[in-house]
């Protein structure tokens, strides 16, 4: 589970595993994401997070290693207290990164607000958010910090949106950094 | 130079596809690949592997082994077996046995004989014992030569065990409880240091 702040994300993985017939592809796996809000049965805003959170895990899932078979991602909202997609895309990561997927990169989820003043700021609380002209989400790549995602809530200016992004894609070290140390710390127990 | 699990070959480069620690074999050319911790088993040419048989379909035994798929088992895939002779197989044995086929585009096929028809141990698995599942890691700790972990418990009991390479575990000891004992330190193994695991079969070879 992933926790930014008092976000906090519980991700499960199941894979690679037998598919029903109607969903099997014959060259790739298929990816299926759930994503469960913590109160309420999953709405429209979930279905429109799943896909967002599925696309992006296919582009670095090298799913051709795979085919016919169904890998599924299971995402458990437990809190939520601002920058949820982001704190999701991290869980999604970690979740692919524990189970042994293959993977061409990885990836982490970064959110800007954009003030009424124009100052940017990043990982922004839930007051945060609401006070904020504009909320972007960015999903980024380890390898050469390439965009793999973005979505935008609100109005903003191309120039803006180009600031938020050099900013989150310097953000996306630290994270990845909080990656490479939880995995050393996980196999220096064995 | 030998790519090995968790590398890939992309363009002019390696691509590592898995996370876990770089191991390096220097004989023969040189060989790397990449120790990685994992619970979900995919079929593999050549593995030995601990499979239940959960269907006869004709002159075929359909396994699960913990893959995504079932695979398949000939009847005559046994030593000694002809049209006449058949193995006496049931739905819910385990048997133990290798793949001779297994890529991903393709229904794994297990035999238990090895390339000369001998069956060097494999086949079906006797009655009683225990089956458990752990992760691949700890599998391929217990496979290397000289495991300490086997010989400080056979000197505590004396029992069988067959290693599945798909983390899958059967040990059969004298008496029920010998044999949960066994089971139980070898689920914890996984998380314990040398040290902890002395005191503790210490602690039981005093019990």
């Amino acid at each position: 589970s992933v926790c930014p702040g008092d976000t906090s994300v519980l991700a499960g993985l199941y894979g690679p595993a037998e598919a029903k017939i109607s969903k099997e592809l014959p060259d790739r796996a298929a990816l299926e994401v759930l994503l469960r809000p913590k109160v309420g049965l999953p709405g429209v805003l979930e279905r429109s997070r799943e896909q967002l959170l599925r696309q992006t895990c296919e582009a670095v899932l090298l799913g051709v290693l795979h085919p016919r078979t169904a890998i599924s991602l299971v995402l458990q909202v437990l809190s939520d207290a601002g920058s949820l997609l982001s704190c999701c895309l991290n869980a999604a990561c970690m979740a692919l990164l524990d189970a042994g997927l293959p993977l061409a990169a990885l990836f982490c989820g970064v959110t800007c607000a954009l003030q009424p003043d124009g100052t940017i700021l990043l990982d922004p609380t839930a007051r945060q958010e609401q006070e904020a002209r504009a909320i972007l989400t960015f999903a980024i790549a380890s390898g050469d910090r390439k965009v793999l995602m973005a979505t935008t809530k609100g109005s903003c200016s191309v120039e803006e949106m180009q600031q938020c992004l050099a900013a989150a894609q310097r953000a996306a070290s630290t994270i990845f950094q909080f990656y490479r140390d939880s995995v050393r710390r996980r196999y220096s127990k064995s | 130079l030998l790519c090995g699990p968790g590398l890939r070959r992309s363009g002019a480069g390696l691509l590592v596809t898995k996370c876990g620690l770089l191991r390096h074999r220097p004989g023969g050319g040189g060989a790397y690949w990449v120790d990685s911790q994992q619970k979900r088993y995919v079929p593999v040419k050549g593995d030995h592997v601990i499979g239940i048989v959960t269907a006869k379909a004709g002159d075929v035994f359909r396994l699960d082994v913990g893959g995504s798929e079932p695979a398949s088992l000939s009847y005559l895939a046994f030593e000694g077996a002809t049209k006449r002779n058949r193995p006496n197989v049931q739905v819910g044995d385990l048997i133990y046995g290798q793949f001779v086929v297994a890529n991903k585009d393709m229904e794994p096929e297990m035999v238990c004989i090895d390339s000369s028809g001998k069956s060097s141990g494999m086949g079906i698995i006797g009655q009683d014992g225990f089956l458990f599942k752990v992760s691949l890691g700890l599998i391929r700790k217990l496979l290397a030569p000289k495991c300490e972990i086997i010989q400080e418990l056979s000197q505590l009991y004396p029992f069988e065990l067959v290693l599945g390479m798909n983390g899958r575990i059967w040990v059969k000891a004298k008496t029920v409880q010998q044999t949960l004992i066994i089971v139980n330190i070898l689920e914890a193994c996984e998380y314990m240091t040398a040290e902890q695991r002395k005191q503790a079969l210490a602690k039981l070879s005093g019990n």
